[in-house]
């Protein structure tokens, strides 16, 4: 028998290829480096703020000073300590709200998508439910009802961003379901658990990845939308949308702009770096693309 | 060839497949596609079954049912005496694993996220066919039998070539143990020169192995070559059954001759010889035609033909050659029709020597232009 010619594919790890491709990004990168800065400096907040900051230390609306970089707020609390924690706490805010609904997400995604029939026309009528709903609406009776706070703010977010994830993995899981690969393991007696979580869910975890980035990047905006409203974290504790609530009033936004803009900046910065990683790591992980 | 008369491993009765229509403003079933349609044949131990057929004439349906990756509308699936619509899922989960697939496209039958030894050894610990311990030792075995080297275990499908892929996914069939195969055009994605050393690959296992084989496929030079018996199929029906040379020499029904003349013969001399093309086009299989599929396109067609539907009769000469064609059948008593020229060169069962000059430009040859071929007389 004629020997099959080798092929001299390189040996490549998936992962090695997707961050040659990703490193190609310059937008990509550099967000990259920016985030990874901002979320070192939330990390190790309590090491780097020169103030606790919750604690009144200076005079009250203090402009920048060599003493207080970013000046002081309106009760005298040092505002770049306030803005490291608040960093920290939106941050937690978008990732544990971006986890629940990815897991609510993929969970609904899967089922539908595997099971169809009755499972999917429900599961996917409830999403429509859920996404057709003003849901800002739905967060300011939500958190009108049970009270604001940091955990029921998450736990909200969570529960309101799932259904774009959930209809990103059905329709994956529709036409993974149909590939020789899954039929073979279902030719060969694997369970469905494993052919869920073993056989499609690893080849769809590439988009479900870029589309959290986006989630992220929103539900990190509604937590400062809400914050702004004072729906969402309470004060004292520092959000980088409750630091923003100073600036409803005139005086704040016209004659103390060190009140408003930083916080304002942080925001957009952190959504902008998500928001581009997102766009690079949706062509790093094309297996398309070179 | 059958030497002795075996038990049927597999025996199919009545399988109907169906597949709905739905449409109109409150969804509901508007017309049936009839797939398959009411087909009975049985497959002994250790045999090769051929299924051949125009696209979408149901015989890969009838594969995937076989395996249990589509159920039965109507009829019966009888493995080894039991029949599989009526075990309990845990029996019918370790009998699963008996009856293995091998798909048509090797590009899309590997899990592109795992390596090769993930994808070999997970079905085979889930049915405790092997243990942590002895599981290398066994995927080393099988790669042996396939003619893979060992090296491939930690590499992942994308590095492999497209026969390359079709070894693993026939090793990965194998894994398990299997005593059924359904080989549904293993090698109609492949290149001609590869198609030969998977068709061979396959005919040794399957003798090494004593494996019962279903063996889908359009192309009449592969599967006449690995095939027992053939099986011919139109529009969800078998119109022609028998042993594979007797089919290829003397075809019976007007449809398996029509195929056997549109084979291209390598023999100048034979240029001009008279061949039947078809007239017309495969018909719907939502709306079959009445009596006899065949009819509207068929030679021979007489009036009866349109209003009763053949069933598959013996022929009088025949050991096991059925034909659903009562005019031809009659006229068999009389003598058998001329042989046919393409069979002369289908039939001889010289192996196909892999890369040999003769392989290539013989049967190998053939097998892509009747896949043409299949395009052009409709």
């Amino acid at each position: 028998m004629a020997k099959e010619k080798k092929t001299d594919i390189t040996n490549e790890s998936y992962l090695q290829t997707v961050f040659r491709r990703f490193r190609r990004h310059r937008l990509g990168m550099i967000s990259l480096v920016v985030l990874v800065i901002l979320v070192g400096a939330a990390l190790l907040a309590p090491w780097i703020a020169p103030y606790d900051p919750d604690a009144i230390v200076g005079p009250f609306s203090g402009a920048p000073c060599r003493e207080f970089w970013l000046g002081t707020d309106q009760i005298g609390r040092d505002v770049f300590s306030r803005l490291l924690y608040a960093m920290r706490i939106s941050l937690l805010v978008g990732v544990m709200a971006t986890l629940i609904s990815t897991v609510i997400g993929v969970i609904l995604g899967l089922i539908a998508g595997y099971f169809g029939g009755v499972a999917d026309m429900i599961i996917m009528r409830f999403t429509d439910m859920v996404m057709s709903f003003p849901y800002i609406l739905l967060v300011l009776v939500a958190a009108a009802i049970f009270r604001p706070g940091l955990w029921n703010i998450i736990l909200i977010l969570g529960f309101v961003d799932w259904p774009g994830i959930a209809r990103l993995v059905r329709g994956n899981v529709l036409s993974l379901r149909e590939t020789n690969f899954v039929k073979g393991n279902i030719v060969a007696g694997m369970p469905v658990r494993h052919i869920l979580f073993s056989e499609i869910l690893p080849n769809t975890v590439a988009p479900i990845l870029v589309y959290a980035t986006s989630v992220l990047a929103l539900s990190m905006l509604d937590e400062a939308a809400l914050s702004f409203l004072g729906q969402g974290v309470q004060p004292p504790t520092a959000s980088l949308g409750n630091m923003l609530n100073g600036a409803q009033s005139l005086t704040v936004l016209t004659k103390q702009p060190w009140l408003w803009i930083p916080a304002g900046l942080l925001i957009v910065i952190l959504v902008m770096s998500i928001n581009f990683i997102g766009d690079a790591l949706r062509d790093a992980l094309d297996p398309n693309s070179k | 060839m059958i030497e002795e008369k075996k038990d049927p491993l597999i025996q199919v009765e009545h399988l109907k497949k169906y597949y709905p229509i739905k449409g109109g403003i409150i969804t509901h079933t508007v017309e049936n596609i009839h797939a398959v349609d009411d087909v009975s044949f049985s497959i002994m131990e250790g045999e090769t079954l051929g299924l051949v057929g125009e696209s979408g004439c149901g015989k890969s349906t009838i594969g995937r049912q076989l395996v249990g990756l589509e159920q039965p509308t109507e009829g019966k699936i009888i493995y080894d005496g039991r029949e599989l619509a009526s075990l309990k899922k845990k029996e019918l989960s370790q009998i699963r694993s008996q009856l293995q697939m091998v798909f048509q496209d090797p590009y899309s039958s590997l899990n592109p996220r795992k390596h090769i030894f993930e994808i070999l050894a997970q079905p085979m610990l889930y049915h405790h066919i092997s243990t942590k311990d002895s599981v290398q030792r066994d995927i080393e075995r099988i790669l042996d039998m396939v003619g893979l080297p060992r090296q491939v275990l930690g590499r992942y499908p994308h590095e492999f070539s497209g026969g390359q892929r079709q070894r693993i996914g026939i090793a990965k069939a194998l894994s398990l143990n299997p005593r059924f195969i359904v080989c549904d055009e293993p090698v109609s994605a492949l290149d001609v020169s590869i198609q030969a050393q998977i068709l061979n690959l396959l005919k040794g296992l399957q003798k090494e192995l004593h494996l019962t084989l279903l063996f889908v496929g359009h192309g009449l030079g592969a599967v006449n070559y690995v095939s027992d018996r053939i099986a011919v199929m139109y529009l969800g029906k078998i119109v022609e059954l028998g042993e594979a040379r007797e089919v290829f020499r003397h075809p019976v029904h007007p449809y398996t001759q029509a195929l056997l003349d549109a084979v291209p013969v390598p023999d100048p001399s034979e240029k001009n010889r008279s061949r039947e093309l078809l007239q017309g086009e495969i018909g719907d299989s939502a709306n079959p035609p009445s009596g006899c599929r065949f009819h509207p396109r068929c030679p021979y067609a007489k009036p009866e033909c349109r209003e009763y539907e053949p069933a598959l009769q013996e022929l009088s000469g025949g050991q096991g050659h059925y034909a659903a064609c009562p005019v031809v059948v009659k006229e068999q008593d009389f003598g058998r029709r001329g042989s046919n020229p393409a069979a002369g060169t289908l039939q001889d069962s010289e192996p196909y020597s892999a890369v040999s000059a003769r392989g290539l430009e013989h049967p190998g040859e053939s097998l892509v232009l009747t896949a043409q071929k299949e395009v052009v007389h409709v």
